[in-house]
């Protein structure tokens, strides 16, 4: 089915998205992606790669934290609290690094969708990471697009049924590592391995694995363009996003058009005849299934495959490079009005750009400061509610207080807690001997908290006021680390 | 109804039913929802079969598995207890001061011993253990019987004039009222001296002569200087901690036709580790001795 125009092919396919194909209840129609060469694609492998291995690689990375603490470089330890990221440690307290690196991810997308389109969808997000490396996979197995729409229509013979479990077995296989992988971020990654499979793994792991699994397996294998298309919020907000000066997969229109597909025809209109000679080349690697020349659509995720093929396509017909190509709206007008102008990196010079760089590195700058400066010990003081005070029998009054010592560092410590404020306090620890004074160690296991029931007294005579300021301090003894607490110490009515 | 009816517009073939023109269109569920379905039926069967579902008159079905949630909370409480246990054979062979110097014994009896404070002692020394007029205030340093850890040990287990138990702690204070070779002015006499004891505003004269009244009739239980005994359970009447009221009315209102209570005998109905774990608590409030 395929018409010779010249020494270049004219595919046979249909744009199953395209606008006019498209019902309300559609079931969905197979798409055969073309396999693409070029530029972009080469990029895709590569990110692909890159993000895979990310992924499968973290968890294994070992980072010396000494013998108090986990020696996984990227651990989540939700049974502990504690979320490690090599040399970072995170409280659930300090939560809002989370909340920050968040705000820098939302950011980072509006920047790199603004400045150059829906980049994040085309080569980053792991729907379309996957479902390139479920494509390749299929590839591999039963052929390119002319050989996989022959053996879908083929009948159930053994061969079709060889590969077909071929493929399906190998990508349950890579789901399961999906799956896999996942958990070794939340706890030791070569003890978790060896439960998992000797099945002793908590219940947790077990299910985890199975969802990641399954969706892996149904979004990758069969959901594919339709998660982007229906489940994604993302290409609905891209519309916001996107403005005149973003670079988008664009089909040159003023170039192309119009389109002729047969020799001879091109050869009548002569000079009048667009670039585009119409061989659907396009539409054929669109792993969305839809076709470019119709513009901008919700679909598009510019993963630029069709860039790649039309440009193969052109130097085969002698024609320069770009009749798809990335391109602002502002250049495409220009074009269209004779004005020749070529798409370059002034385009991100622009004020937006430079509002969410700003946003973005303020954000960052933020967290890395705090990150830098903030101090591994906390101190956390509650006053006892009930009673607010006790009367003693020699006539001093004593309050009780919770004192929390946080040691954020991976060693124990010893720190000297004293209280000041009133004249001639003291203090002591319930269930522990040592006489009452101003001032008392306390050892703090490694990256532990220790909580004291602590009982300051002071002469009914010292006590000014029925609310006095007193001041908690704890100072680590080997070093100069401090922490304070301004607590209340109540008494009876003056 | 031999004739499909088919939306023009559509091609849909239609219900058949028809509002102001406007046609219902017999489209077909969606395959998902349609799966969806049947597997939540499936679900639903299977369900029906494992677990308690039918309700009859008196009961309800009991399922293959024979699972109940009065069942699942006594397991719960069995995996508790189960988990306790190293620190509750512990608290049950090893003796309170041993408890109390082993820092994870001492945090788990202490949060056992609250929580059972929270449940049997509340209702009369108060959810801050601070007491109110006749009932002792738990995290002050004075002991009527004593502040040690073992002293507090024993009054929980036998309680405070608790006729059931033949160990319980008895003290009881004359009526002087009802004496009537006392007298009134004796009364007043030796109101007014335990007021200048802990410094509480009386009359001087009065007190001076109070001395020997005290000296005769009260200090063979709270001590030649009105300090008390913890062996006897008389309160030490010269310190700033006073059970009911600190006026010297109120001094006289005792003397006249003193008040006595009573705290249960906790033995035999909490457990003794729970008595153990109360005890530790009640000493770590802060005056323990």
């Amino acid at each position: 089915m395929v018409t010779v125009h010249g020494d270049v092919e004219r595919v046979e396919v249909d744009a199953v998205n395209k606008k006019e194909n498209r019902e309300l209840y559609a079931k969905r129609i197979k798409i055969f992606p073309q396999k693409a060469s070029g530029f972009y694609r080469s990029l895709k492998w590569w990110i692909m790669g890159l993000t895979l291995a990310i992924y499968y690689i973290t968890p294994w990375i070992r980072w010396d934290r000494g013998p108090h603490a986990p020696d996984q470089a990227v651990l989540v330890d939700l049974a502990n609290r504690r979320f490690y990221f090599f040399f970072i440690e995170i409280w659930p307290q300090e939560f809002y690094y989370v909340a920050g690196i968040l705000i820098m991810g939302g950011v980072g997308l509006f920047l790199i969708t603004s400045s150059i389109g829906r980049a994040w969808c085309g080569y980053t997000c792991w729907q379309t990471v996957w479902v390139d490396l479920f494509i390749a996979v299929e590839r591999f197995i039963e052929g390119d697009r002319n050989a996989r729409i022959k053996l879908e229509k083929a009948p159930f013979t053994a061969d079709k049924i060889r590969k077909r479990i071929a493929k399906h077995v190998i990508w349950l296989l890579i789901a399961l590592c999906t799956g896999g992988a996942w958990i070794l971020y939340f706890a030791d990654a070569p003890t978790l391995i060896v439960n998992f499979f000797t099945l002793k793994s908590p219940f947790v792991a077990y299910a985890t694995v199975g969802v990641l699994t399954a969706t892996t397996y149904i979004f990758a294998g069969f959901a594919r363009e339709q998660i982007c298309t229906y489940a994604c919020p993302w290409p609905r907000i891209q519309g916001a996003m996107l403005d005149e000066d973003s670079l988008v997969v664009t089909y040159n229109e003023w170039r192309g058009e119009p389109r002729v597909l047969k020799k001879k025809e091109r050869l009548a209109l002569g000079d009048k005849a667009g670039d585009c000679v119409d061989c659907n080349a396009c539409v054929a690697v669109c792993p969305q299934g839809i076709d470019i020349r119709d513009g901008q659509q919700l679909e598009c995720i510019s993963c630029a495959l069709c860039i790649d093929a039309c440009n193969a396509v052109m130097e085969k017909i002698d024609k320069p490079h770009g009749l798809i190509s990335y391109s602002t709206l502002r250049d495409y007008n220009a074009n269209k009005q004779g004005i020749p102008t070529k798409t370059t990196w002034r385009s991100f010079i622009r004020p937006r750009t430079f509002v969410y760089i700003g946003i973005w590195s303020l954000v960052g700058l933020g967290m890395l400061i705090t990150l830098l400066s903030s101090s591994r010990l906390d101190l956390n003081v509650l006053h006892d509610r009930n009673p607010l005070y006790v009367k003693l029998s020699d006539g001093s009054i004593r309050n009780g207080y919770t004192v929390k010592i946080l040691n954020m560092i991976t060693e124990p410590r010893i720190f000297k807690l004293s209280v000041t404020g009133l004249p001639g306090v003291t203090m002591s620890i319930a269930g522990e001997d040592k006489l009452p004074s101003g001032f008392i160690d306390v050892k703090v296991n490694a990256d532990k908290l220790r909580s004291l029931r602590v009982y300051v007294k002071v002469n009914n005579k010292n006590i000014p006021a029925e609310r006095n300021d007193i001041v908690f301090t704890i100072k680590d003894t080997k070093g100069d680390e401090t922490a304070y607490y301004n607590a209340i110490f109540n008494a009876p009515k003056r | 109804m031999s004739k499909k009816d088919i939306d023009k517009i559509t091609g849909v073939e239609t219900t058949g039913h028809e509002w102001d023109g406007i046609k219902e269109l017999n489209n077909p569920l969606p395959r998902w929802w349609l799966w969806t379905m049947y597997a939540c039926i499936i679900w639903g069967i299977v369900y029906v079969i494992l677990y308690p579902a039918i309700p009859l008159i008196n009961s309800a079905t009991p399922g293959l598995l024979g699972q109940t949630a009065r069942g699942d909370v006594a397991i719960a409480i069995t995996d508790a207890k189960k988990a306790q246990s190293k620190f509750l054979d512990k608290i049950s062979t090893m003796s309170l001061e041993d408890i109390r110097k082993d820092q994870a014994l001492f945090e788990f009896a202490r949060a056992g011993g609250k929580a059972a404070f929270a449940v049997n002692c509340i209702q009369c020394h108060g959810s801050g253990a601070q007491g109110s007029p006749g009932f002792p205030n738990l995290n002050d340093d004075d002991w009527m019987w004593g502040g040690t850890l073992e002293a507090i040990h024993t009054t929980i287990t036998h309680g405070i004039r608790q006729d059931t138990d033949d160990d319980t702690r008895t003290s009881d204070m004359p009526e002087f009222g009802a004496d009537e070779d006392f007298g009134k002015e004796n009364i007043a006499k030796v109101a007014n001296y335990v007021a200048s004891l802990s410094n509480v505003k009386h009359d001087a004269a009065l007190a001076k002569e109070g001395a020997a009244v005290f000296e005769e009739s009260c200090a063979s239980c709270h001590g030649e200087k009105g300090e008390g005994s913890q062996e006897v359970g008389a309160p030490n009447l010269t310190d700033q901690i006073y059970f009911y009221g600190s006026t010297v009315d109120d001094f006289a209102r005792q003397v006249t036709k003193p008040r006595h209570g009573i705290m249960p005998a906790w033995a035999g109905r909490l457990d003794k580790n729970t008595i153990k774990q109360l005890a530790i608590y009640v000493h770590s409030l802060g005056g323990g001795e």
